[in-house]
């Protein structure tokens, strides 16, 4: 169990340092870092100020081990257009985007829990066919589309609900629901696939035969064995969900780490662009990573994985 | 899993399968608009008509049978433009498809082969690629580069790569030990031989299905980027585009979001019938 964990957690180190790596050469693809930041009207001078001040003359590596080192005790610099520490900017922007994804995530999981095991239990029937066309059309749904469409009819029409902002808790529904729909149709296939698999095994045949109710079966012996899987995905979409998060908060105007991200990309202040792309990347590694060693600890098997 | 043999008379089964028959017809109808689309519009989808704008669906009150679907906010003929459109969507996506499938099929073939230190490699290149938040580094990529048809089509198909290595890596290991393989290697065939005359041709199959999610994605992300400015570059009539210039006319006219985006929308689903319709035939499973 610990080889396991010592394993799985240097894999999981050696991928954030990829990533770090990966962080610094995105900055670095547009050429020249300084034109960029010193912006369209600059002047030549100006340009040389910006590659001065910022330390972009400076030999490449010297750059990158800085930045790496920086990177790792947390401090990803100055943002440029915001004047601030990007680590104060991403700190204070973090809370909307987790609540958001939080929100999405039980969402997501009040809708294709019952939808997965009731599509397993009736496998093959016309409620599974259904269940499976719902999370067919979830999959096609474009997210910032379905997110203008609710704006529209809730927002406006019925007016039950804000059209954009996060003042009160009622701002998370609509971009909630959205961002559920995202995670909806691989959460309900997974169940369903998980509870059937789990109802054509022994110990149910087992449970049967000892003569249990229909739903102590289904719960005690069906679901807690299938939920497993369920929750390392739930962990692991959570991560996507985070990632995917810039175009939802740009839909809704959400102030989230999204949206910080979306107004850097646009004003050209990569150090912030830079960071976000690291962060929600570094959550997503730690949320596998406990998704795996739970999955391990829940079930012996993977251990040897 | 080895279910790559093809079951006997699926012509006949394919018929009676509805996803398949809605799937085909959605894209291939999108397909054959796409080839045709300078042919078919009714007028010049750039062309702009200042005293025309806005003017709603011939269908709906207020409407022009001149313009079947409206106008847009400069004027320029709704369904003309849906039907460009289509045309970037679906040129997006394949092309988007050709480059990822390259990259992750070659990965994953290389490591479900050789196994041991290229496989660890390619499964590392896979997590780490999973880790990385697509869409904003798309976005970040097409903000540095100044966005662009091909630049769109290039970051997609580098970020989209991941599931193609997942299954060629899965499909080409359970192959690899199969008899009729075995037996090309005691005829003498080469490395290269088995490699592109054995084991492609029998996860071809597997690699189809992935081709559709793939595809259905890249629609979708284009589609996202192209909203947020920084996909395909206006005049071009792509639909997240198309949604992006009409968002701030949408609570006075919602029709001008509801076009474009249901035609995005049943694209997707279209092209996902036919990736889930194949993975029924063939038994594919893509669950890890």
């Amino acid at each position: 169990m610990l080889r396991f964990f010592l394993r799985r957690f240097a894999v999981a180190v050696l991928v954030a340092l990829t990533v770090l790596t990966l962080a610094f050469m995105l900055t670095r693809l547009s050429g020249d870092l300084a034109v960029s930041i010193a912006g369209p009207n600059a002047t030549a001078e100006d340009v040389e100020t910006v590659r001065r001040v910022y330390g972009l003359d400076r030999p490449l590596t010297t750059q990158y081990f800085d930045w790496l080192g920086n990177a790792l005790r947390g401090d990803f610099g100055e943002s440029y257009f915001f004047r601030d520490r990007v680590s104060n900017l991403i700190a204070s922007r973090m809370p909307v985007t987790v609540t958001l994804g939080l929100v999405g995530l039980v969402l997501a999981l009040v809708v294709s829990l019952p939808l997965g095991i009731l599509a397993a239990v009736r496998e093959g029937s016309w409620v599974d066919r259904l269940v499976g066309l719902f999370a067919m059309i979830g999959q096609a749904m474009p997210s910032f589309w379905l997110g203008l469409m609710l704006m529209v009819v809730f927002g406006l029409q019925l007016a039950w609900l804000p059209i954009s902002g996060a003042d009160t808790w009622e701002g998370f529904v609509l971009p909630g629901v959205v961002l559920a729909f995202s995670a909806i149709p691989s959460l309900t296939r997974l169940t369903r696939s998980g509870m059937i698999e789990a109802l054509a095994s022994d110990y149910i045949r087992t449970a049967r035969a000892k003569g249990l109710t229909r739903l102590s079966i289904l719960v005690k012996h069906g679901f807690r064995n299938a939920a497993i899987p369920v929750v390392a995905i739930a962990a692991v979409q959570l991560g996507f969900m985070l990632g995917g998060s810039v175009v939802i908060e740009t839909v809704f105007a959400l102030h989230g780490v999204g949206y910080l991200a979306w107004e850097s990309i646009s004003k050209n202040d990569f150090p912030v662009v830079q960071a976000v792309v690291l962060v929600l990347a570094l959550i997503y590694i730690g949320l596998t990573l406990l998704a795996d060693l739970f999955n391990a600890v829940l079930d012996p098997r993977l251990r040897s994985a | 899993m080895s279910g790559a043999v093809l079951p006997a008379g699926r012509g006949a089964r394919l018929l009676r399968n509805w996803t398949f028959v809605v799937g085909v017809g959605i894209v291939g109808f999108a397909a054959i608009v796409a080839i045709l689309a300078p042919w078919i519009v009714p007028y010049d989808p750039f062309a702009i008509d200042l005293d025309r704008r806005l003017v709603p669906p011939s269908f709906m009150e207020g409407g022009d049978p001149r313009n079947f679907l409206g106008t847009d906010q400069l004027g320029r003929d709704y369904f003309s433009r849906l039907i460009y459109g289509t045309r970037i969507s679906m040129v997006i996506g394949v092309l988007t498809v050709i480059t990822s499938g390259i990259i992750g099929t070659t990965l994953g073939v290389l490591g479900g082969f050789y196994g041991g230190k290229v496989d660890d490699a390619v499964v590392f290149a896979i997590t780490t690629r999973l880790s990385i938040p697509a869409v904003l580094v798309a976005l970040a990529v097409a903000a540095l580069r100044g966005s662009s048809f091909l630049l769109v089509v290039l970051v997609l198909g580098f970020l989209l790569w991941d599931r193609f290595a997942v299954v060629a890596r899965s499909t080409t290991m359970q192959i690899r030990n199969l008899d009729y393989v075995s037996a090309a290697w005691c005829a003498g065939a080469s490395r290269t031989w088995v490699l592109t005359r054995e084991v492609l041709p029998n996860i071809a199959t597997h690699l189809a299905v992935v081709a559709t999610l793939e595809m259905a994605l890249a629609i979708l992300l284009e589609a996202a980027l192209s909203f947020l400015g920084l996909g395909v570059p206006p005049p071009l009539p792509s639909w997240g585009l198309m949604i992006s210039e009409a968002k701030e006319y949408m609570f006075f006219s919602p029709w001008v979001i509801v076009i474009p985006g249901a035609a995005l929308f049943v694209l997707v689903l279209g092209v996902n019938l036919l990736g889930d319709a194949l993975r029924d035939m063939m038994g594919t499973d893509l669950s890890r």
